[in-house]
């Protein structure tokens, strides 16, 4: 060590060993990070990825009022009361959000909704809400991310650019791990790519897949069909763009490899057919266990949206657009997922949870939610369009850096955070768990007539 | 608050303390039943009610990741169900799945109080107890699956025990669960790794591990032993659902030797006949050995007709029933540890099959000759919902309703069966013993499944009913760790000094390094974020002692 280094002033250093990354679906959890405890600031976030960087480095602690109500601050306890209030006295509540908080803050989501007769919906909705409906019509073959590592021979990814959206998915889990029974990594496996434009994420892959836009349901119906003996048709090409023969090999492959899986993404979900082509997908991986393993999972975004889907589908056993205006719970996107309840004006009270629909929704839906006709609260952690259009706004810590919990990753496994410093802040569960309480003691103070059987 | 309560002129039944239909006053203070409580305590008059302890469900599936997937399953199932909110309680969907509260609630509205979970991956386990959590009311507890853990066969196969058992009871601990579950031991593997084969018999080594299910059923029966887990491993025997595994319960059975095995859901190992045709029943042969050997106990698995949901870590056979209808189907693996199928089912009367079964669960209840080792379950919701539970003890106790339901169903299934010539009928008492005093025996829950002082104040208040399908089906009280949560049928409350029960067997730490390696090298999480922090527990953990016994008779 030199001299001069011996100089440097000593930092109050921290480090914080298998932190969980929660940028995306992938949830890391082999990330070092080095916290500058002074500043309060994180100086490095060794094994994460360009995105896991960012999402680490850039996190600083802003000098922000903790609540708002119509710009100007407040004490938290008064923003939680009018919250409280505002959904209390509206006609139709919504809740929206969830999916970058930890599942012990969403726990309290469903029963507000619940007290208020209101509607919850998850980001879900606008990414693979499509995929949760095919679910529940046709299920789906699955596994946990590890079994990829230990034993797929067959990796696909279907409308997704892992490479962008989910860096390390190929090194943690799908292409280059060494596993119990693919020592080799890479070699050992045969990488299919499906998507309509060559992407970064193509590069990495042994056979690449260009389909006509909004032609995967074909594609996919065709080798479905052709696990019933049937041919590939020849006008395959032109049906949707790729060579029959290309297809034939393609299903060879599927159906002689010993442990196959397809990953798929929202150029899938979100392109013409929805969640036919979800649903056709996932029959397709049923399909192929006539011959041998095969599973499939959607490569979910955002940090904790599994969660997010998870928390709510045990409360009402639905996993998102769920409305309790009659007393229980009820499903049905279209009606009550948040694009919808927005363009069509009626929700008159939102509450929006970790999550940014003005500077994302459809125009129709923002001008709803900004007007005055619905009462906009925010509980985010950054400042953003729908936190500055928001008459309540509660500015909360952030998960995974200031505040710990569960998330879980896109494969179902359930991951602890380990916070790295503590914020100023109130948490998301703290803030809900207040808005709860206060809630539940409106509804009662209401004594609203509950609806029971007798009545419908 | 005044947390004290006496039941007065009830008709107690309380058989661990040989209380058999007496009127006696019960107690109770501080969450505990006690010997006497002052003049201001709440009097609740059950003249002409009977009295039992709250009802133990040992295996049952009602928290979990193949439990959450199953209920995103069925939105068409929820929908012709609703749970309503009330003043005192929480809305939910019911169904063959229903949501956590809803679970909690109908549970308690059939006077049970503890429940346990009966199949959760270690990986997962985090998911139950987060379950567990928001199920209102009722106790819960669950059962580990490590009967397909690689690193744990591996051990078995290299002959390594004592770093076997340390490991166990590591994992144990690292889960937070209350004993060993075993489903299709050796069978993942094959189904996994080996283009979704399966094992045919305990004595076959599968591929993938070398290693035969006996010596890993062997191997997890010793290991809970010399930790003297208060419940043995649980075990869901190989070949299950197929015709002739009779042979393969009953060496499941004969491998425990004199130690200690819970064969859950036992109907569905009680087939005789081959192979690929339809079964024939073999409840004597299996209820035979059950009744001679005292270091067995059992669950029955039911199978109610109507609706009914699959949903099992033994991922083969759930893919083999797929065939007959196409329904829609879950497979879920989770590496190193498990498989998991899900597959909505119906049973019908009209079939074969289905009406055997149902004949065959009850001619092992009614030919077990102890009932204390012999547990009413329906193996929620794979035999059918446990809101069945009234339906089954009234088949149980009244003969003639049973003759007149054998009429309504397959009689080509009913002429193969021995149970029109079983004119045994249950009484109050004994079905008192297979729904609370046995199972919490069973379960080594010292505290539960009776009345005496020093146990929780658990409680259910029955009108006593002629017709006993509607006395079970809605008890008047309900008080759950002294809380009173039902008072004349409805809630007045849904607080409760909820427990989430789990043991913690000693280990030796050194062992720690001998599992890392294997997760470093084949983990997808990383070590040091698997084993779960009492965070999760949320201050409701409680840990029941270890001791080793070779029957469910020694204290």
């Amino acid at each position: 060590m030199s001299a001069a280094s011996k100089d440097i002033k000593i930092v109050n250093e921290k480090i914080v060993e298998n932190a969980t990354c929660t940028f995306c679906g992938c949830c890391c959890d082999d990330i070092t990070l080095t916290v500058d405890m002074d500043k309060k600031v994180i100086t490095k976030a060794k094994d994460a990825c360009v995105l896991g960087k960012s999402w680490f480095l850039n996190h600083v602690i802003e000098d922000k009022p903790i609540a708002r109500i119509a710009g100007k601050e407040v004490p938290l306890d008064d923003a939680i009361d009018e919250a409280a209030k505002i959904l209390m006295d509206a006609k139709f509540p919504i809740l929206y959000g969830m999916s970058d908080t930890v599942c012990e803050a969403q726990r309290h989501c469903a029963p507000i909704m619940d007290d208020c007769g209101g509607t919850i919906d998850t980001t879900t909705s606008v990414c693979h809400g499509p995929s949760g409906m095919a679910f529940q019509g046709v299920g789906e073959p699955t596994m946990t991310l590890g079994e990829v590592k230990n034993r797929a021979d067959f990796v696909m990814y279907w409308g997704g650019n892992p490479a962008e959206a989910h860096p390390r998915h190929f090194a943690r889990y799908a292409v280059t791990p060494e596993g119990m029974y693919t020592p080799n990594g890479k070699d050992d496996r045969t990488v299919v790519i499906v998507d309509i434009r060559h992407t970064k994420t193509a590069g990495v892959s042994d056979i690449f897949l260009q389909l006509k836009p909004g032609k995967d349901f074909e594609l996919l119906w065709m080798l479905r069909a052709a696990c019933k003996g049937v041919d590939i048709p020849n006008d395959c090409k032109d049906i949707c763009g790729v060579e029959k023969e290309v297809v034939e090999d393609l299903f060879q492959r599927m159906k002689n490899c010993n442990y196959g899986v397809i990953f798929f993404g929202m150029g899938l979900t979100m392109t013409r057919g929805r969640h036919f082509n979800s649903g056709a997908l996932m029959a397709l991986a049923t399909d192929l266990n006539e011959f041998t393993h095969f599973v499939a999972k959607p490569a979910r975004g955002h940090g904790n949206v599994t969660g997010a889907d998870n928390v709510v589908s045990w409360q009402t056993g639905y996993p998102f657009g769920v409305n309790f205006s009659r007393g229980h719970p009820r499903f049905n996107p279209g009606e009550f997922t948040t694009v919808d309840t927005l363009s069509r004006k009626e929700a008159d009270a939102a509450l929006i949870i970790a999550s940014d629909p003005v500077a994302n929704f459809p125009k129709p839906a923002i001008d709803h939610l900004t007007s005055d006709k619905c009462k906009l609260i925010s509980i985010d952690t950054k400042n953003t369009p729908t936190s500055e259009a928001a008459h309540v706004s509660i500015q909360t810590s952030t998960y995974g850096i200031n505040t710990g919990g569960t998330v879980y990753r896109m494969d179902d496994v359930p991951i602890s955070l380990r916070p790295a410093f503590d914020s100023p802040f109130p948490s998301d569960l703290e803030v809900l768990t207040k808005l709860r309480k206060k809630v539940n003691e409106l509804s009662k103070k209401a004594n609203r007539p509950y609806a029971t059987k007798k009545y419908m | 608050m005044n947390n004290e309560i006496r039941i007065i002129n009830g008709i107690v039944f309380d058989p661990t303390n040989n209380i058999d239909g007496k009127v006696v006053d019960i107690c109770i203070k501080d969450g505990k039943i006690v010997s006497k409580v002052s003049k201001s305590a709440k009097v609740i008059d059950a003249k002409g009610m009977a009295v039992m302890p709250g009802g133990v469900d040992i295996h049952c599936h009602i928290t979990g990741p193949k439990v959450n997937l199953a209920r995103k399953l069925m939105p068409e199932d929820h929908r012709l169900d609703p749970h309503f909110k009330t003043p005192n309680t929480q809305s939910g969907s019911g169904g063959i799945v229903p949501s956590t509260f809803a679970t909690g609630y109908r549970y308690a509205t059939l006077g049970y109080t503890t429940a346990m979970e009966a199949a959760v991956p270690p990986l997962t386990a985090r998911h139950a107890l987060e379950e567990m959590y928001d199920t209102p009311i009722i106790d819960n507890g669950f059962y580990v699956l490590l009967g397909n853990n690689l690193f744990l066969q591996s051990l078995i196969a290299e002959g390594r025990f004592a770093e076997f058992k340390e490991a166990v009871a590591w994992w144990l601990n690292a889960t937070k669960a209350y004993t060993v579950k075993l489903v299709n031991p050796g069978g993942d593997e094959p189904w996994k790794g080996h283009k979704n084969l399966n094992v045919k018999s305990i004595d076959e080594d599968s591929k993938a591990t070398d290693i035969a299910p006996r010596k890993v059923i062997e191997a997890f029966i010793d290991a809970v032993h010399e930790l003297g887990l208060p419940h043995p491993p649980h075990i869901h025997c190989n070949n299950l659902g197929h015709s002739g595994n009779f042979d393969t319960t009953l060496e499941s059975m004969k491998t425990a030797g004199d130690r200690r095995l819970h064969v859950a859901h036992i109907q569905f190992n009680s087939y005789a006949g081959e192979v690929g045709k339809p079964p024939k029943s073999a409840s004597k042969e299996i209820t035979d050995y059950v009744n001679d050997h005292q270091n067995i106990t059992c669950d029955v698995g039911q199978v109610m007709f109507g609706k009914a949901m699959f949903m099992t870590a033994d991922a083969p056979l759930t893919y083999l029933l797929r065939s007959y209808k196409k329904e829609k189907w879950v497979n879920a693996d989770t590496e190193c540890e498990s498989g998991c199928g899900i597959l909505p089912f119906d049973y019908q009367g009209m079939i074969y099959t289905h009406a055997l079964q149902w004949a065959i669960g009850l001619e092992i209840f009614l030919l077990s000759k102890d009932p204390w080792r012999i547990v009413l379950s329906t193996d929620h919701p794979n035999g059918g919902s446990f809101a069945n539970y009234p339906l089954v003890i009234k088949l149980l106790m009244d003969y003639e309703f049973r003759k007149l339901a054998m009429k309504s169903v397959n009689q080509k299934a009913m002429n193969s069966t021995i149970l029109g010539e079983l004119k045994r009928e249950y009484t109050l008492n004994e079905i008192c013993i297979i729904t609370r005093a046995g199972p919490a025996k069973c379960l080594g829950l010292k505290d539960k499944g009776h009345l005496g002082v020093g146990a929780d104040a658990d409680v259910t208040v029955y009108d006593m009913l002629e017709d006993k399908e509607e006395m079970f089906n809605a008890p008047r009280y309900v008080m759950k760790a002294g809380q009173l949560l039902i008072a004349d049928h409805e809630f007045v409350s849904d607080y409760t000094d909820k427990k989430v029960l789990r043991v913690a067997p000693d280990y030796d730490k050194e062992i720690e390094k001998v599992i890392k390696p294997f997760f470093d090298d084949f983990y997808s999480i990383n070590y040091q974020n698997y084993a779960i922090q009492d965070d999760y527990l949320h201050g409701l953990g409680k840990v029941i002692g270890t001791k080793k016994k070779n029957s469910i008779y020694e204290n």
